[in-house]
């Protein structure tokens, strides 16, 4: 990628869209043409889609402690009137599937990595039905998101071996609200915003997985990834910013990644891994 | 990293490492195998040795082997389908000298008694690399279009094999070249930017010193 930094990339959206900046500049990099990136992106969208379709409630992941969270949720969205409304119980629904899925060895998306592959989707799909967006449209919201993962990846981290569940979790809502935002037809700079308020809302959450496996406590954290990224979307739609610019936040996410002890960065040796009920489950998984 | 290092891969869960990774480990080795594979010894390092097993590792390696990609998920039921295929497989730990703590040594038997010992480190979102062959340390990933070349180690044979490839207008991207002894057996690893075509392969075969060609096509 040309760019390393958000406000540069910010620059370069005065001619062009953001999601076309974007494109272009990685059909340069990686040397194809604009419509085998499209149908790339098309490609992974469809297979976004086809991964929430089909969910399986009834599966149960290696360890049988992930499984049927997202058709429960489903159920009392069906049934009851929730506590966040529809379009929120959605979007908790979708991210439970999603991450239940992955555990479960189903197909599913990287974005940016397995472990947090509901947020995104959780997000765009109800933002779908809600607003009956086209394919196109999610698209480049898509390619917006990604533009602004490769600046997180570039200035700190997307692993959460290396930054904690922040780089993961926070990672993936950050490149979420900026793609709600855009979807909204609000600014690159508001785009910037909220993908900056949503990782500072995350800041720090540490990666500390019972047993060593995806599942707990990352299935669940998907949501919160997700329903942030709504929150910080709306605000800065509203025009609320981040007092602390973009790239400095990214770069203070690193840091707080460099810090964190190695038994909270997917070393299944810290946080909720630590607790005598996550080692009584990693001691039953060896055996 | 490229948008699509960002967004994707399409894969089965739970971990890009510790699922897809090592189906793409599975995956060429089976191809540098180059038959249909009968017998497979898996030894697992480090992280892929201790959560392996919740992560679906060994699935994800057995189905590689089997010709599966990373997004198949017919991967949680490969074992039952290497017995369908008549494919042994065996499962180990291993304590690996100076290797990535998700590392795999894959030993592999094939239809005409073929055999090829690979070690390969998972490293991260996916992407891989083939540490050893046969004992021979190498460096590659397998995503592009590959030549492992096999010859006794004596002068010109680098320039035989340039000369051969730059005939077929094919440029050479990276090339390492390795060695077990003065005199003994040699290997050359180059990954080009264009397929290879089989008659250029099939030329190769034939120039006096070359043991063995593997070609991956990417």
């Amino acid at each position: 990628m040309a760019f390393d930094s958000i406000e540069e990339l910010l620059q370069e959206t005065q001619q062009k869209p953001l999601w076309k900046v974007i494109l272009e500049d990685d059909l340069h990099t990686q040397g194809i043409s604009y419509e085998e990136s499209w149908n790339k992106m098309q490609y992974l969208w469809d297979a976004m889609k086809s991964a929430s379709q089909n969910y399986q409630g009834e599966l149960t992941s290696v360890s049988g402690l992930i499984g049927g969270d997202g058709a429960k949720m489903q159920h009392l969205a069906d049934t009851q009137q929730t506590i966040g409304g529809d379009f929120l119980a959605d979007i908790i629904t979708q991210a439970l599937k999603m991450g239940e899925s992955n555990a479960c060895m189903k197909r599913i998306v990287a974005a940016p990595t397995a472990g947090s592959c509901g947020v995104l989707p959780a997000v765009l799909i109800p933002f779908c039905k809600k607003f009956q967006t086209s394919d196109d449209e999610i698209i480049k919201a898509l390619y917006v998101s990604a533009g602004f993962g490769q600046i997180i990846a570039l200035r700190a981290s997307i692993s959460g071996a290396e930054g904690g569940c922040q780089a993961e979790i926070g990672s993936a809502s950050a490149m979420a609200a900026a793609a709600l935002v855009s979807l909204k037809g609000g600014s690159p700079t508001m785009a910037a915003h909220a993908c900056a308020m949503a990782l500072k809302s995350l800041m720090g959450l540490v990666c500390d997985p019972v047993a060593g496996l995806v599942e707990i406590p990352c299935v669940k954290r998907n949501v919160v990834g997700a329903v942030n990224a709504v929150s910080c979307a709306d605000m800065a739609l509203a025009g609320i910013t981040s007092a602390i610019p973009p790239d400095e936040v990214i770069d203070a996410m690193q840091s707080v990644g460099l810090s964190m002890p190695i038994a909270l960065k997917e070393t299944g040796k810290g946080g909720l891994a630590a607790t005598p009920t996550g080692q009584r489950i990693a001691k039953k998984m060896k055996k | 990293m490229n948008l699509f290092d960002i967004l994707g891969p399409v894969m089965v869960g739970p971990s890009s490492s510790h699922t897809a990774g090592a189906a793409k480990i599975g995956y060429v080795c089976r191809k540098l195998l180059g038959e249909e594979p009968t017998q497979l010894e898996i030894y697992l390092h480090g992280s892929f040795a201790a959560t392996g097993e919740g992560h679906g590792t060994d699935k994800a390696i057995v189905a590689g082997v089997l010709g599966m990609q990373p997004d198949d998920e017919r991967i949680a039921i490969s074992f039952q389908i290497a017995k369908e295929r008549n494919l042994k497989v065996s499962v180990h730990e291993i304590q690996l000298k100076q290797a990535h703590p998700n590392t795999a040594q894959l030993k592999l038997k094939g239809t005409h008694q073929n055999t090829v010992i690979v070690q390969a480190a998972s490293l991260g979102g996916g992407r891989i690399q083939i540490c050893s062959l046969d004992g021979l340390q190498t460096n590659f990933t397998g995503d592009y279009p590959t030549l492992i070349i096999r010859n006794t180690d004596k002068p010109g044979m680098v320039a035989n094999v340039a000369t051969a490839l730059s005939m077929q207008g094919i440029n050479i991207a990276t090339m390492q070249l390795h060695r077990d002894i003065r005199g003994g057996t040699a290997a050359m690893v180059i990954e080009s930017d264009q397929p290879i075509a089989q008659q250029a392969i099939e030329k190769l075969k034939k120039v006096d010193g070359i043991v063995r060609v593997v070609y991956l096509d990417g």
